[in-house]
Order: structure tokens, then C-alpha cells, then sequence
């Protein structure tokens, strides 16, 4: 009797998960473990959540190794999934070869995100049409409304600072943007360059007495030792701005940012019209739609600044502790 | 393990294993443990891309790799046997200058490879599938180096490093001039190293000044995985056991990502410990064996 109820049980169990929505497998190869990037899974994850979809993941994580991220590349081309999801470019890159040399009947959709230049990456040729199985969500900072931020704050600033990692494509990638605009308005930017995360102290100290404002754009060496760079700015009266909100709570006075966990959100909408059906080399690169505006007025009078009344008004989120 | 990850790791060991060939020779063979290789390895890589880019032909851009790769290691070299600096202190020095080399060599940090002429296409147009070119092309060029290493080795210069190695006293005493012997040694290793990194960013569709972090950690590890499990008594044994060594390293990562038992899935974050634990597993089963028989 107690098998026989068991196994109705069982039985029960099985017709309901068939009564259920379709399950979707993806398999998502990420760069490294790192704040934003894991906000930019979680974002995704939450879409999918968020409307019903039902998906079961096989995530890997390459752990800053490039030969493993190929290696991942190989290894989700045998997982068989419904969509392949890449965050950040080197893993992107691995996915896009790998698929490339697969046999057709092993290729499936594929989805970046998190990646500042997809054209320069070599993912896509054509940002409107990418054309082929590839698509995703670039995360290409838009620095003339960062710019307009860091000029509210102070409208005279003449000489700004800039940390990144030279072994950064989107660091070097937002530079070169960042330079073009402020050749226009007489600002000359100073670079605070470290290569490891070790030297942020060191990259943060040469550049007091030289700027008037210290720019971090989203590079993960400085972000990662972004605590070092604040405590020079807080010690030399240096005020330091940020590209993604997440820094300002640790410190940074401001940032008009960036924040990765929509930016996966986003992500999973993409995500959503592929499962469903839709072609991805017919889905334009998107880039980040929301963005928001942090404030920690805690740090600014460490710094040395005072925000000014008009971006208190329309803060999206204000740290004063 | 799937199929394709199998493959893939296969595919990988082969290219790594000319670097782990290179790490054997400077570190067994020269008794000079190397560092530089965390850099010539992408410096091989960026050449390669950069060459390519420009429009060369991508195996000619392997020659200039090749030559890139071998300054970088004379540079160690001569640094250690004629300035009198540590040898690990001069490979580090290399290493971290390295890194700055490659990105004005790249004017960058990344060169993408999607979608130009890489050294798979001939294959590709021989009829061999996508898929399989990496394998056929990386196991010939592992195994060639092999067997151009063992037959230099039995040269009378080959000799001569050998000597430089094991007793660099004697070798003096011959008239051997040891510096050139190291020289010469740490070159062709860092050589071998960035021929890998070239044919690695052509297979992984990128040169990006990172990848050549943790190189020699692999390729130490590939060394002693392939002496432990294969044995090392001649040098042709060696060799082969260094190659296959490089292969088992990545069949363990391969192994560590398709991880699944039961319902317990480990976090994508235990990639590194599950790897670590089973190359120790694979280092002291042999010792283990051994150990039961003589019982």
C-alpha cells in the first residue's frame, strides 16, 4: 500500500511539473567574481524570475583566467543549451570563437553583456544589425552626462584626474572618448594609472596638488581597491567622483551611474525575446537605458565639497552616514 | 565531462604544452626557475594579433612570436648571468615590464581575433572540420617541438645546456662558456612560450594583456603532474610526460566546470579548489599504488 501511494506520489509530482511552463536551460560564462559583474547575474536571473520563466542555469566562472574562459567556451557548446549568456569581454570573446568553429547543429543563441566596445571586441561588425546567432548589452558609460555631473558639482574644474588600469579595454576605451570632449572645454585630463590593485594608493597620491577632481570610470582594478583611493581623498581634501553607484556608498562623492544589477535586468529582457523565438542577429546592441544618480554626503564634507541644492533635488539615493 | 569538453581540454592541453615544454626546459633542465613567462606568453599573443591584423600571413606571424619571445628570455637571462641579478628577481623584472610592452605593442590592452585569417583556415579549406582543426593543428605543433627539443638536446650544444644545468662547474672546466649556454636556454624556453601564446589567442579569438596570469603556475603544475604520473628517466620520457601532463592539467579543469554530484551543484567560485584537489589527487595516487604493492 505504502509503495502504491508513493508512487502516485511520484506520479503527482512528474504530471505537475508537466503542467508547468517549459523549462529553459542557459549557460553563462563570467569573467571573474567581482561586485558588479555578479549584480549583472543577479539582475538577470531576477528578470527571469520576475516573469516566470523558468530556467535552470549552469554557471561558470573562468576566475580572471583567460585560458580557462576558453576552456568554458568548449565546455557549454557540450551543455547543449537554449541560450549562452557571456559577461564581460574576455569571456565574450572565448564564447564568440568557440561557437564560430562549432559544427551547426552545436550553435546556439548567444547573449553578451557587460561589455563596453562589442565593435572593437570583434563581437559584432554592425551595432544595429548584428547579424548571426550574436547579440547583447553594452555597458559603454555615458561620460558627457558624468562630465555635466562632475561641472555641476564644480564649475571650475581645469584639470581632472583619471584612474584606470591601462590593461582595461573599457578603461582605455572611455579615456579616448573622455579626452575628445574635454579638448573642447579647455579641461585637461591627468592619468592616475595602476595596474594593480595594490598601487591605487600609490596612483591616488601622484595625483594630489595636479587635479582639481578625480574621475574612476568602471575599471575593475581601481573599483577593487577603490577603498585606498577615498582615504587619500578624504586626507588631501581630494574629491573623488565614480562611474558606477555601488561606490558611492563606499566613498565615492557621487557617481551618475551605472547600475549593473539593471543593467542584467535589461539583459534578461533580451534574454526573454530570444527563448521566445526572435532571431538574435536581428536585435540591435543595447546599451544601458536607466541611469541614476547617488550622492554620499558624508564623504563630500571629508573631501571637502558641498553638493550642490539642484542634484540633492533629484538624487536617487543620498548616503549622509 | 561532455564531449566537446573533453575535446576542448584536449585541444588546450596541446597548445599550453609547448609553454610547459619551455617551462621544463628553464626550470628541470637549466635549474632556472623563470617567472618571465607570465609576460612572454601574451607578448607572443600580441605580436601574433598585431602581425595578423596588420596582414601577414598568420604562420609568418608566428615566426615573429617566435623571435619576440626569445629576446624576452636573453633579456632574463642576460640580465641575471651579466648583471649578477637573482634569476627570479630578473624574470620578474621582465615579467612586469612585459606588461606595458604588450599593450603599446597591442595599443591596447585587447586585439580581437573574430573573424580574420588565422593559422586554422589551410585545415579548414583541407576539408577538417571547424571543430577538430585546433586539435590536429596544436597536437602536430606540440609534438614536433617535442621532437625538435629531444633531437637538440642530443647536439653537442643541446649537450652543453644540459651540463649548464647540472653542473655548471664541471661544464666551465670543458671551456664552455655558461653564460651563452643560459642564455641560449632561457631564450628558446620563452620562445616555445610565446609560439603557445600566439596559437592560444588564435584559438581563443583574442590577445588581451591578462592572459598570461597564472601561466606559470600551469606550467609548473603540468610539469610535475607529468613527471609524477609519467615518469621522467630520459628526456625523450620527459618530454612526452611534460606534454601529457599539460593535457591532464586541463582535463582536471574540464572535469572541475562539468561537476555535478547529485543535486549538490559546487559554486562556479570552487573552479580553483576543486582543480587544485583533483591534481593533488592525481599526484599521490601513483605514490598511493605504489605503496599497496609493496604490501
Amino acid at each position: 500500500m505504502k509503495k502504491i501511494i508513493l508512487s502516485l506520489i511520484i506520479l503527482g509530482l512528474f504530471s505537475f511539473q508537466g503542467l508547468m511552463a517549459e523549462t529553459y536551460q542557459i549557460s553563462v560564462n563570467q569573467f571573474v567574481e567581482h561586485p558588479a559583474l555578479d549584480a549583472v547575474l543577479q539582475g538577470f536571473k531576477d528578470y527571469m524570475k520576475d516573469n516566470q520563466i523558468q530556467v535552470k542555469y549552469k554557471v561558470h566562472n573562468a576566475q580572471a583566467n583567460m585560458g580557462t574562459a576558453t576552456q568554458i567556451g568548449q565546455q557549454i557548446l557540450g551543455e547543449e543549451s537554449d541560450l549562452i549568456m557571456a559577461i564581460a569581454t574576455p569571456s565574450a570573446q572565448a564564447c564568440a570563437r568557440a561557437l564560430e568553429k562549432a559544427p551547426m547543429d552545436l550553435r546556439r543563441p548567444f547573449l553578451f553583456t557587460a561589455v563596453t566596445d562589442p565593435v572593437a571586441a570583434g563581437l559584432v561588425t554592425n551595432l544595429k544589425k548584428p547579424g548571426g546567432y550574436i547579440t547583447g548589452v553594452s555597458d559603454l558609460m555615458p561620460i558627457e552626462k558624468h562630465l555635466k555631473m562632475l561641472l555641476t558639482f564644480n564649475p571650475n574644474i581645469e584639470r581632472l584626474g583619471f584612474m584606470y588600469n591601462p590593461g582595461e579595454t573599457n578603461s582605455t576605451v572611455l579615456l579616448k572618448t573622455l579626452k575628445k570632449l574635454t579638448a573642447r572645454m579647455g579641461i585637461k585630463v591627468i592619468d592616475g594609472t595602476a595596474t594593480k590593485t595594490s598601487e591605487v594608493y600609490q596612483a591616488a597620491k601622484s595625483l594630489i596638488g595636479k587635479v582639481d577632481a578625480v574621475f574612476i570610470p568602471t575599471d575593475n582594478t581601481i573599483i577593487s581597491g577603490l577603498e585606498s583611493a577615498i582615504k587619500v581623498g578624504t586626507q588631501f581634501k581630494l574629491p573623488i567622483f565614480a562611474g558606477d553607484v555601488d561606490s558611492v556608498k563606499r566613498g565615492a562623492i557621487a557617481a551618475m551611474g551605472f547600475n549593473y544589477y539593471k543593467h542584467g535586468y535589461q539583459t534578461g529582457a533580451m534574454a526573454k525575446k530570444i527563448l521566445l523565438g526572435a532571431n538574435p542577429g536581428q536585435i540591435p546592441v543595447e546599451f544601458q537605458k536607466e541611469l541614476e544618480l547617488h550622492i554620499n554626503t558624508k564623504y563630500a564634507k571629508l573631501m571637502g565639497v558641498t553638493p550642490p541644492k539642484s542634484l540633492l533635488k533629484i538624487a536617487d539615493k543620498i548616503y549622509s552616514k | 565531462m561532455t564531449f566537446y569538453a573533453a575535446l576542448g581540454a584536449v585541444e588546450q592541453g596541446f597548445a599550453y604544452g609547448i609553454m610547459v615544454i619551455g617551462v621544463y626546459l628553464t626550470f628541470r633542465i637549466l635549474d632556472f626557475p623563470d617567472l618571465t613567462v607570465d609576460g612572454s606568453l601574451p607578448l607572443g599573443a600580441s605580436v601574433s594579433a598585431v602581425a595578423i591584423t596588420n596582414g601577414i600571413d598568420p604562420y609568418l606571424s608566428l615566426i615573429f612570436a617566435i623571435i619576440a619571445g626569445f629576446i624576452a628570455g636573453a633579456v632574463t637571462a642576460i640580465l641575471n648571468t651579466k648583471f649578477k641579478i637573482l634569476h627570479l628577481l630578473a624574470s620578474i623584472l621582465t615579467m612586469i615590464a612585459l606588461y606595458s610592452v604588450n599593450i603599446r605593442i597591442m595599443n591596447g590592452p585587447n586585439v580581437a581575433l573574430l573573424g580574420v585569417e588565422t593559422v586554422f583556415d589551410p585545415l579548414i579549406t583541407m576539408g577538417i572540420p571547424p571543430h577538430l582543426a585546433g586539435l590536429v593543428l596544436f597536437s602536430i605543433f606540440a609534438i614536433l617541438v617535442a621532437i625538435l627539443m629531444i633531437w637538440f638536446l642530443h647536439t653537442e650544444l643541446g649537450q652543453a645546456v644540459l651540463a649548464t644545468g647540472d653542473n655548471a662547474q664541471m661544464i666551465t672546466s670543458q671551456g664552455v662558456n655558461t653564460h651563452t649556454m643560459i642564455i641560449l636556454g632561457v631564450g628558446f624556453s620563452n620562445a616555445l612560450v610565446a609560439l603557445s601564446g600566439a596559437l592560444v589567442a588564435q584559438n581563443q579569438g583574442a590577445s588581451d594583456v591578462g592572459m598570461g596570469i597564472g601561466t606559470i603556475v600551469a606550467g609548473l603544475a603540468s610539469v610535475i603532474i607529468g613527471e609524477t604520473v609519467f615518469g621522467c628517466r630520459t628526456v625523450f620520457r620527459a618530454f612526452i610526460a611534460a606534454l601529457l601532463g599539460s593535457i591532464l592539467y586541463r582535463l582536471a579543469i574540464a572535469l572541475a566546470l562539468g561537476m555535478e554530484l547529485g543535486n549538490f551543484r559546487f559554486n562556479p567560485s570552487d573552479l580553483n579548489l576543486i582543480t587544485a584537489i583533483l591534481v593533488i589527487i592525481a599526484l599521490i595516487t601513483p605514490n598511493i599504488k605504489k605503496r599497496l604493492i609493496q604490501r
